[in-house]
């Protein structure tokens, strides 16, 4: 392994010290002078035709300063497949119906947010109240409501990938089994609820949007939509984000209404959803209906598999699209799978939009494929944790006709794993240990927005007295890219962090990145300061081999705040002098390095993969069917690492997502309406939740990723549900098919057991 | 009607006019331009609103502001020494047991409450203390080795 300066030294975070002493400023904290607080007026129903909105008595409450609604916006409409023109299905504010219980159809900017949210109450709305449709597979079925125009059976998306021979394959399988799932819905809750503060120049035309984001382009992007702007004249700056996880990849109407309303008023408007909004208005993860048959040879070898889902849209397409493929994409990892077939069907009903959630697909991919494959070893009679490695992927594999596997850890991670777990031995009743496989990608090949730019860019700045000014959009949600990027600027220049100064996610000053999702940061964002960063080492070598006269053949490297030949280091110049040299020597031309990163030739899913096992031990209540973690060890493959806790961090805090996902967090909702939409009611795990976890180090190098890394992210947003199935399985030898294992899901399938074992 | 609020807040006198249902993180936020505590749910369920009153944790999302007339009131902006960070601070940077940072405020002064109140917690007890605090970032586990780490500068400081 290559010993680096900077590179896997932990090292703390760059926004560590604002964030510790509360002076670190979210859009939750910004105010400007003479601003309005906007709120918005949402709709009772599920599924709704807009008669009329009376909002006269509003705009003559004092202190109110613009109301408007769909009628008074530029109209259009927008999302994020702006690819495929028909998937841009909503509205800012609605203008014609409604489809779930939130879609925003007015919009008040007022003096004060009571007078904001009193206004509200003096709107008059007058809906027709239409048939709705909570269930994906009603939904699809002829007689059920339409809820797009246009849209039959409520189709929204289908995906269809295959390879091999499925049909031929399954007759040659000595084991077949088939199983049947429902996932439900989980809320990405961040801390920081979704807001805006919008403040357009009318000398200028041109407008600023402060947003707590993922992606200051995508918002610049669809604001330019909606608001009929050039996006030139949009700037969108991402402060500190109290957290996303998925949820604010996209242009959202609060974004737009505080946009608009400042146009219409001249004055900043900021909209702030509270946390009931929170819950039941903003993205949530797919839910999904799953049957999915394996086929193997009696020595576990799998030759067959075939996955079919259908999906809860809710109202609008959102990034649905991409979860389905995803989930299908999944479903085979992380096995060599000869023959293999998906199909999914993404259905709108009147429930509020799925869309991406961290793990993106992947949580019930892998819920799924390792609750299933664990059984298979059962019915076989083989070793759980052989027959995954008997079918694991390997480096260089190729998925047929979607992704090529450069880097892979599988096999160590299952070495790394199973020594733990014999470590636990033998345990005592009613507890078990589950143990999961799974596959990720470090950053998605997707351009559903339609960007002509690279993915990521990046720009160094080098000035005279060898400081440096590192501008990327790369988004830090708190996962650390901010440091992690200055990181690879210092080790690529050979220079300390201390030197390196970061201008971020602001699109008026930065160049274009498509943000932080699907765990792209790292490698794609990585490999573009990395490449601007090499650039202005170039240029720095050129002037140091003038002054040292050596001849040509020799190598230079850039270490330690020094360039020097590498075969003799005492041969060589201070970094800081010789930026001096380049400099003057250059007509005194700023010393400018650009670099940009998009993958090629990587197929159609990601230019590389993390690859990890995860086991999990749990005791099991049988009096109330509470389950309780007990410990968790994790071995994750992320290539090189580059910022160590940095790691450690997302692991754990992945994991404690996934543990929620697989024990207690369940977006309930009853004909669309959203039951427990508050922290109180939507159980997040807690401190005395969540148990030690032991992470198990592997080493691998991605020739694709800067300095050999992959993703972190989300990764092991995948596997700790179906872990936590498998050792509920284990302890107590109840199969639940679906999530998460509440204390009631669990006592319910107790009692079905013990009832079986009585007939 | 307005009433007079007295308040010390991170060892500075403040006299604001309020009115009787105004909450003490409006206060704060607002009056006193004080953003380090957070609003993070308004049911007394997250945990990012805790300031200290009196050096007891308070959701101030949760109590009036009257309710804290004539107290003292230590938030995240009190806690370092002009440039020196609080040893809780310059463990929790240590221990990366922040991520996005919203929750980081009231976690650490909840830790400071608890520390003062037992300066050489058990791991039981750490989680036990901090478990009305929400983090979605970090899975806690780092948080909760921060604070024990801070126990021990603590002690080492003292002695």
């Amino acid at each position: 392994m290559k010993e680096y300066s900077v590179v896997g030294k932990a090292t703390r975070n760059i926004d560590g010290v604002a964030k510790v002493t509360g002076e670190a400023r979210y859009t939750f904290d910004m105010t400007l002078p003479g601003m309005l607080y906007g709120k918005l007026l949402r709709s009772p129903h599920p599924h709704a035709r807009i008669i009329s909105i009376d909002t006269s008595e509003a705009e003559r409450l004092p202190g109110v300063k613009a109301v408007i609604t769909g009628k008074d916006t530029p109209g259009g409409k927008y999302g994020p497949w702006r690819r495929f023109p028909e998937l841009m299905d909503e509205e800012a504010l609605v203008t014609t119906k409604v489809r779930f219980i939130g879609d925003a159809v007015a919009a008040v900017a007022a003096t004060r947010e009571d007078i904001a949210k009193r206004a509200l109450e003096l709107i008059k709305v007058k809906y027709e109240l239409l048939p709705a449709v909570f269930n994906p597979v009603e939904a699809a079925k002829d007689d059920a409501p339409q809820i797009h125009d246009g849209v039959e059976n409520n189709i929204n998306i289908t995906r269809h990938i295959e390879w091999g021979d499925v049909d031929e394959a399954i007759k040659i399988a000595d084991y077949v089994r088939e199983d049947r799932y429902e996932l439900s819905s989980q809320s990405h809750a961040p801390l920081e609820v979704h807001d805006a503060l919008a403040s357009f120049d009318k000398s200028t035309g041109r407008l600023t949007v402060w947003t707590s984001t993922q992606s200051p382009y995508y918002v610049q992007l669809g604001l330019a939509d909606a608001l009929k702007m050039r996006e030139g004249d949009i700037r969108v700056i991402k402060p500190h984000v109290g957290g996303a996880f998925g949820g604010k990849i996209s242009t959202y109407p609060e974004q737009i209404c505080a946009a608009f309303l400042s146009i219409k008023t001249g004055k900043p408007v900021k909209i702030v959803l509270n946390r009931q909004e929170e819950f039941a208005v903003t993205r949530r993860r797919t839910p999904m209906y799953i049957a999915t048959k394996i086929g193997a040879k009696k020595d576990g070898t799998i030759v067959t598999k075939e996955v079919k889902v259908i999906a809860d849209g809710g109202a609008y397409t959102a990034l649905g699209s991409t979860a389905l493929y995803l989930v299908g994409i999944y479903s085979s990892f992380p096995y060599k799978i000869p023959n293999y077939r998906f199909d999914g069907c993404r259905v709108y009903t009147n429930n509020n939009p799925s869309s991406a959630m961290r793990g993106f697909g992947g949580p019930q991919a892998v819920f799924i494929s390792e609750t299933q494959i664990d059984r298979l070893a059962h019915d076989i009679g083989i070793d759980p944790i052989e027959i995954r490695r008997k079918n694991g992927m390997t480096p260089h594999y190729v998925v047929p006709g979607q992704a090529t596997i450069e880097s892979c850890g599988l096999h160590d991670c299952i070495d790394k794993v199973e020594q733990k777990v014999k470590e636990w031995g033998e345990l005592p009743k009613y507890q078990g240990v589950g143990m999961v496989c799974y596959g990720f990608m470090s950053g998605g090949i997707f351009n559903w927005i339609n960007t002509p730019y690279a993915f990521s860019g990046a720009m160094v700045r080098v000035n005279i007295d060898g400081t440096v000014d590192l501008f990327t959009q790369a988004s830090d949600l708190g996962q650390g890219s901010n440091t992690v990027l200055a990181m690879i600027c210092a080790e690529e220049l050979g220079i300390s962090l201390k030197d390196i100064r970061l201008h971020v996610a602001d699109t008026g000053i930065t160049p274009v990145d498509l943000g932080a999702w699907g765990s792209r940061q790292t490698l794609m964002s990585g490999n573009a300061v990395k490449a601007a960063a090499a650039e202005i080492k170039r240029k720095l070598m050129d002037v140091a081999r003038i002054k040292l006269g050596e001849n040509i053949v020799y190598d230079l490297e850039a270490k330690g705040g020094r360039i020097y030949l590498t075969l003799r280091p005492e041969r060589g110049y201070s970094y800081y002098d010789i930026v001096k040299d380049a400099i003057r020597y250059n007509d005194g031309e700023p010393l400018i390095g650009t670099g940009h990163y998009t993958p090629h030739g990587k197929g159609m899913v990601s230019p590389a993969f993390t690859f990890g096992a995860q086991a999990v031990k749990v005791e099991v209540d049988i009096k109330t069917g509470r389950v309780k973690l007990l410990d968790i060890a994790t071995a994750h493959d992320c290539g090189q690492v580059i910022n160590p806790p940095a790691v450690r961090g997302q692991v754990e805090g992945a994991t404690a997502m996934a543990a929620g996902c697989g024990l207690t967090e369940e977006l309930l909702s009853e004909d669309g309406l959203v039951l427990n939409a508050s922290l109180a009611y939507y159980k997040i795990l807690r401190y005395r939740d969540m148990p030690h976890i032991t992470t198990l180090e592997v080493h691998t190098h991605e020739p694709e990723g800067p300095f050999g890394a992959k993703e972190a992210g989300e990764g092991l947003t995948t596997p700790t549900a179906a872990a936590i199935a498998n050792a509920v399985y284990h302890a107590v030898g109840v199969e639940i098919n679906s999530n998460p294992l509440t204390a009631e899901r669990v006592f319910k399938a107790l009692k079905a057991l013990k009832k079986n074992k009585a007939t | 009607m307005k009433k007079l609020l007295e308040l010390t807040v991170n060892g500075e006198h403040y006299e604001v006019l309020v009115e009787p249902k105004t909450l003490l993180i409006d206060v704060l936020r607002d009056q006193l331009g004080l953003k380090g505590a957070k609003r993070g749910c308004d049911s007394g369920s997250c945990g990012a609103c805790t300031v200290l009153l009196n050096g007891k944790p308070v959701h101030s999302c949760s109590i009036l502001a009257l309710q804290a007339n004539g107290g003292e009131i230590l938030t995240i902006e009190g806690l370092a020494d002009g440039p020196n960070l609080h040893p809780i601070q310059e463990a929790f940077l240590d221990h990366w047991a922040l991520q996005c940072g919203f929750c980081t405020p009231g976690q650490i002064i909840a830790a400071k409450a608890l520390l003062d109140e037992n300066p050489n917690p058990t791991e039981e007890e750490v989680k036990t203390a901090m478990n009305g605090h929400i983090c979605r970032c970090t899975g806690y586990n780092m948080i909760t080795e921060a604070i024990l780490d801070a126990a021990k500068r603590l002690q080492e400081a003292r002695r």
